[in-house]
């Protein structure tokens, strides 16, 4: 394989302090959040750039830590400051900037255009106002309706996420619906003001697996229907590979690959992405070691020198210890891996490519031993399949 | 919730009934003789027995305990050594002057004490938040005694702002229908009368509110910072709620759980504190009446008024265990 051994940030990228093209909803550029803390300063997010087409999604994948969480609530402005602080970088969502912004001017946007999901329904809503309170409470705000209408359109909102008995169901409290409940009363929350971007931050980490799938579902059926961008973040590799078009994989607060889902998952270049893909466990290849990620994520006060994955990387060289990898452009020009190996100096050292070929080395174990892999490999396959012909 | 309440009010049947027996034993074990006090100087041994067997202290412990409680069960506090008057009449006449203080002292303490928790939460860590924390710590330390005569050293003797003692100039007149300064001058359209009734109530007010206000301070502050850093707060941010109704709505809602159940628990200190504060400030309600009664070793007096504090205090609490049902609707008496 050819590669172009520029990095994506320094060629091809967009300049900033200029609004990217019509059709790009939000571009993230160069995004550094800190958190100053007793010990000293957190990089949570370190030099993060995506961007995001209108009605197309992205998902955001990575460890606890690695700064996906913190990345969208830089985006919301929804983070404290101090102790954080938006160090540097450019978010450009609707046309507008949102980092300068002023916090009057970001309320209209939050919770109208910009909408978010959080981790957990049990405790993301008010327990002392009734659900309908709650959700016409942002109509009211934004659509400039009154009480009357805010409250039918929040009935029509619950129906609209699935919920049986509307009518009854928006007077009740939190207290009284159960965890996937209430993640729908969130998602009709998120919803209710027709926002161009729905930011889905582990929507199901707290469900139930059964209630799970029908939460994603739901939220892809609602993406659909209503054209908006979706971000979903989580580290379910499985969800991310059934719900997106474009994946972004985090480590340490930086991106380290990115691409469209099915060549990033298919053909993983970061060493770190195939950890990732490798060390999704199996039912059938129970009794097998299970191939994690050796080591742990470091500590975010003390950062490997250089490459922060090189610790935990099978394919380290003197190079990884000396300097910090760029995010290098691998094959199509929106795809990158954080990688000496696609630099000018990766040149003759071992390809850790598992793509394709090492799946078929390992076929008796791997399509009925990884379900979720099996799945994800198929169809990005079936994919390329398609667009080769 | 009717059912709850009924519950609960009779669940405070053996409250007071064990109630009255540890008073009952207490009021005994106290030194001195109520028929020698009664007699002071002319006490001759013959007199005294007469007067103990008037007021059937001569008859075991038990039987006196019955004879009361059968009183008791007919609605009948008894009479008042000293006065010989019904004592309920005798409390009915006082009561009022309690009640003003504490509802002043109680005004106090919430009107303050709620806006100056969140302002310490606001500003947690900062300039704001030490001085409101040492105002508490003075607040809580200092015994009423000692601040209700330091506030008349300073604003009633040296400045002369307001009035030292009592609870209306005894140069004004006023007629009685509730026995409630505030409530019959204004019955009355006597406004000079009402402010005057006021300014007396302002130093009292504070120096038993001082206690009451450092705490419900303090729990308000601890509160609002607990429930600032809840999920739901984030996701009121996240709809694009302006902060004012993320405070106003949002978070001081669920902040005010711990600060009602505190509420309630400090009128129990506020009866308690009128004792001291009323006998400072010359305060003609229950409190003074009660070291009176002590001092007189009017037994029943004493009895009878600790009795009903205790019901006041029962239903206060009830109140507010209530009030918190309206406000939390994770509660549910059934």
């Amino acid at each position: 394989m050819t590669e172009t051994t520029i990095a994506i940030e320094q060629g091809g990228g967009p300049m900033l302090g200029v609004a990217p093209p019509e059709d790009v909803l939000l571009d993230v550029r160069d995004l550094k959040t800190y958190f100053h803390v007793m010990d000293g300063t957190v990089r949570a997010v370190d030099g993060v750039s995506f961007s995001l087409k209108r009605g197309s999604s992205i998902g955001v994948v990575g460890e606890s830590g690695s700064g996906k969480s913190v990345t969208a609530l830089t985006m919301m402005r929804l983070l404290d400051i101090p102790p954080a602080e938006i160090v540097d970088g450019e978010i450009w969502f609707d046309g507008r900037e949102l980092v300068a912004m002023s916090d009057e001017d970001i309320r209209h946007i939050r919770g109208k255009d910009m909408a978010m999901i959080f981790q957990e329904p049990l405790t993301a809503l008010n327990p002392l106002f009734t659900v309908g309170d709650q959700i016409s409470e942002q109509i009211q705000l934004h659509m400039k309706v009154k009480k009357r209408e805010a409250w039918d359109r929040s009935i029509e909102m619950l129906k609209t996420v699935g919920i049986p008995n509307a009518e009854t169901r928006v007077k009740q409290y939190p207290h009284e619906m159960s965890g996937g409940m209430r993640q729908r009363v969130m998602i009709a929350m998120a919803i209710s003001c027709e926002p161009k971007l729905i930011i889905a931050d582990e929507p199901t980490t707290a469900l139930d697996v059964t209630i799970q799938a029908q939460i994603m579902e739901l939220l892809k059926s609602i993406q659909q229907r209503t054209g908006a961008s979706l971000m979903l973040i989580t580290h379910d590799l499985g969800v991310i590979a059934e719900m997106v078009d474009d994946v972004i994989v985090m480590y340490a607060g930086q991106v380290v690959e990115q691409g469209h889902v099915d060549e990033v998952f298919l053909d993983p270049r970061a060493p770190y992405t195939e950890g990732l893909i490798r060390s999704i466990p199996s039912v059938v290849g129970r009794g097998r070691r299970l191939k994690a990620i050796r080591g742990t994520v470091p500590s975010p006060f003390n950062l490997p020198p250089a490459c922060r994955f090189e610790p935990r990387c099978d394919y380290p060289w003197d190079l990884c210890r000396a300097t910090e990898p760029e995010l290098y452009q691998v094959g199509a020009p929106e795809r990158g891996a954080r990688c000496h190996l696609y630099g000018p100096a990766g040149r003759g050292h071992r390809s850790p490519v598992v793509g394709t070929a090492s799946v078929e080395g390992e076929t008796e174990s791997t399509e009925a031993a990884r379900p979720d892999a099996a799945q994800v490999f198929l169809k990005s396959e079936q994919a390329l399949e398609d667009r080769r012909q | 919730m009717t059912k709850y309440i009924i519950r609960r009010l009779l669940a405070a049947i053996p409250v007071l009934f064990g109630l009255s027996i540890i008073l009952f034993a207490f009021i005994h074990l106290l030194p001195g003789d109520p028929a020698v006090a009664l007699l002071g100087q002319h006490a001759t041994p013959e007199l005294t027995a007469e007067i103990r067997a008037q007021l059937g202290l001569d008859q075991p412990l038990w039987q006196q305990y019955l004879a009361y409680l059968g009183q008791l069960l007919h609605g009948d506090l008894g009479k008042s050594i000293i006065t010989n008057r019904p004592i309920i009449d005798e409390f009915l006449l006082r009561f009022p002057g309690t009640v003003e203080l504490t509802v002043g002292a109680l005004i106090f303490a919430v009107g303050l004490g709620i806006p100056l928790g969140r302002y310490a939460a606001r500003h947690v860590q900062g300039f704001g938040d030490g001085m409101v924390t040492v105002i508490s710590l003075l607040g809580i330390s200092i015994p009423i005694f000692v601040l209700g005569l330091t506030l008349q050293y300073i604003f009633a003797v040296q400045l002369k702002w307001l009035p030292a003692s009592g609870r209306l100039d005894p140069r004004i007149a006023i007629e009685y229908h509730t026995n409630f300064v505030l409530i019959d001058t204004l019955l009355d359209g006597n406004i000079p009368a009402f402010f005057n009734g006021l300014s007396h109530l302002i130093l009292p007010a504070i120096a038993l509110g001082s206690i009451p206000l450092a705490i419900i301070t303090r729990i308000t502050r601890a509160s609002v910072l607990d429930v600032t850093n809840e999920d739901y707060v984030r996701t009121a941010r996240a709809k694009g709620l302006s902060e004012r109704r993320v405070g106003g709505r949002h978070i001081m809602r669920n902040a005010w759980l711990p600060v009602v159940t505190v509420i309630g628990l400090q009128v129990g200190g506020l009866l308690a504190g009128a004792v001291i504060t009323e006998t400072i400030f010359s305060w003609n309600g229950v409190g003074r009446w009660t070291v009176q009664a002590i001092q007189d070793h009017d037994y029943f007096v004493v009895q009878s008024i600790i009795l009903i504090f205790a019901l006041i205090f029962l239903v206060v609490n009830l109140v507010v265990d209530i009030g918190y049902a309206f406000i939390n609707p994770r509660i549910r008496y059934a």
